[in-house]
């Protein structure tokens, strides 16, 4: 029997979207403090919001007044996507049919009504991840760069970015983001650069990856221009699809989702480093976001090996493509772990201990909490510093007073 | 060793659990068609709370003699408690994983005495 000097307690049976998001974390709480990594500084680099569940906001915030009667108009119709946005409704199969409720929905109570609710759930999620800062990013619009009406994107973009600029960003000074980029409009991008550059919550700029523009075409360079120039970091963040004519033929959730997320971060980059982007944006700081890490190694070969044979078609290169890549960004999640050899090899190879960026992705199902990180077995101490955080203090100048170790 | 009250034996309906916190451990305890079985609420992935998650049937593929797909069913034997952080599946009664024995929770013995039942730590 047992002593009776430790109390036992009941726990909730059942995790379900009504449970606090603390509570959903509370072993990755409980688990920094075992460790003693809970006083590390962490900053989440890919961390998303709702942007649907505020759209009547977000509508308020359309500039055009044509589109702006549209989107409001659409509010009233059942089924199917909000106003004016293209989400697609196969991506349902995320939450693997309620198998995984964080993703389903987050409907917890939240009766703080000074802040906007997804304040207090971001603030929520990173009380539960032991995070210092983190970098927001909207959830469905990431899909918006295939939207068949180019306009329609810069208008919701340019609407998401005052809006969460306003309502969001301003409520808690380590909450930060990149704002999208609707490249489709190269001049509305300018435009968008120019209003919130200088924003004290606006830490660069993100470029969804799922969209069929070779991101190397000469109407894009002014962008990288403008972003150099300011000394912004610009991102790629992936994203899934199920429209893509190869997607197509992958009926699974699981096959769809493991190989879109990758694909379209193999084509931009490509463009991006066998067109020389690197010898022309030297100082432009480029981070790609969400596809994992195990296909980094299988590209830098890839690459490398078809350079050395063409080198007449990459005439910008002065070194071999996967030196370029090696001196960008990544973000970890989701990370591959099944063969922890080939992940150390990944790590060697794109010099994660200076170019990798713990990211959560939460809330999303496949979500990396920072113990992910904390506990691969080849790196040292340093080295999970810098990846849980240090490197992403450097990268966008975090202001080290606010963070934890400081 | 000792053994931790858990409840009585009459408040577990089948599919039913608890899952208690006694010190540093979180244990769940499930009652599954007859038998009970306690396992770490820890999962082997990454530390989520693998006993606080849905119960559903492993789902089963069905091929024919002539190897063609009949489409998906819900097992009939095999009940499965899934992860609620990323979604890994054990079997609620060898608290293994379908596609990788590796994947194992830390299961833990139940005794029921006197209409009681304690998980043996």
């Amino acid at each position: 029997m047992d002593s009776g000097l430790e109390q036992t307690r009941e726990l909730p049976q059942e995790i379900t979207v009504k449970t606090d998001t603390r509570d959903i974390l509370a072993r990755e709480t409980k688990y920094q403090i075992e460790k003693g990594f809970n006083n590390w500084t962490i900053v989440d680099v890919d961390a998303h919001h709702s942007e649907m569940s505020s759209w009547r906001e977000v509508v308020q915030y359309i500039d055009d007044p044509i589109l702006k009667h549209y989107g409001t108009e659409f509010q009233s119709r059942t089924g199917g996507a909000p106003g004016l946005s293209n989400a697609m409704p196969g991506l349902r199969y995320q939450d693997a049919g309620g198998r995984i409720p964080h993703q389903t929905s987050i409907a917890e109570d939240v009766s703080d009504t000074s802040v906007h609710r997804d304040v207090t759930l971001i603030r929520r999620s990173m009380e539960g991840m032991g995070l210092d800062h983190q970098i927001l990013f909207p959830g469905n619009l990431l899909q918006l760069g295939t939207h068949p009406q180019p306009r329609v994107e810069a208008h919701l973009a340019l609407a998401y970015n005052r809006w969460v600029c306003e309502r969001i960003l301003p409520a808690d000074d380590k909450v930060k983001s990149l704002l999208y980029l609707p490249i489709s409009e190269p001049d509305m991008c300018l435009k968008i650069i120019r209003e919130f550059g200088e924003n004290p919550n606006v830490s660069g700029f993100m470029i969804t990856a799922v969209r069929y523009k070779p991101v190397h075409h000469n109407q894009f360079i002014p962008i990288y221009r403008e972003l150099e120039e300011r000394g912004l970091p610009l991102a790629f963040h992936a994203g899934l699809t199920w429209g893509d004519d190869w997607m197509k033929q992958l009926d699974l959730f699981i096959s769809m989702h493991a190989i879109s997320f990758v694909l379209c971060n193999i084509v931009h980059l490509t463009n991006w480093i066998v067109h020389g982007m690197q010898e022309r944006f030297p100082k432009l700081d480029v981070i790609w976001i969400e596809s994992g890490l195990a296909w980094l190694a299988f590209l830098m070969q890839r690459l490398d090996s078809e350079y050395l044979m063409r080198p007449s078609e990459a005439p910008l290169l002065k070194k071999l493509p996967s030196e370029y890549m090696a001196d960008m960004f990544y973000t970890c999640q989701p990370i591959e772990t099944s063969n922890m050899a080939l992940t150390e090899e990944t790590f060697k190879a794109i010099k994660a201990e200076t170019q990798l960026l713990y990211a959560s992705d939460w809330p999303h199902w496949d979500f990396n909490p920072p113990s992910t990180i904390y506990d691969l077995p080849f790196l040292d101490e340093n080295a999970k510093r810098n990846i849980l955080g240090e490197n992403a203090v450097r990268l966008f100048g975090i202001e080290t007073q606010t963070a934890k170790a400081a | 060793m000792a053994d931790i009250f858990v409840g009585r034996e009459d408040e577990f309906e089948d599919r039913g659990r608890k899952v208690i916190v006694h010190g540093d451990l979180e244990i769940g305890v499930f009652f599954v068609d007859g038998g009970f079985y306690a396992y770490e609420n820890k999962c082997v992935h990454q530390g989520g709370p693998v006993c606080q998650g849905r119960i559903l049937n492993r789902v089963v593929e069905m091929i024919a003699d002539d190897k063609t797909s009949q489409g998906l069913a819900w097992s009939e034997e095999d009940v499965h408690i899934v992860c609620p952080w990323h979604g890994y599946e054990f079997n609620l009664k060898t608290g293994i994983h379908p596609g990788y024995k590796n994947a194992r929770l830390r299961r833990f013995d139940v005794k029921v005495k006197g209409g009681e039942v304690y998980v043996v730590t």
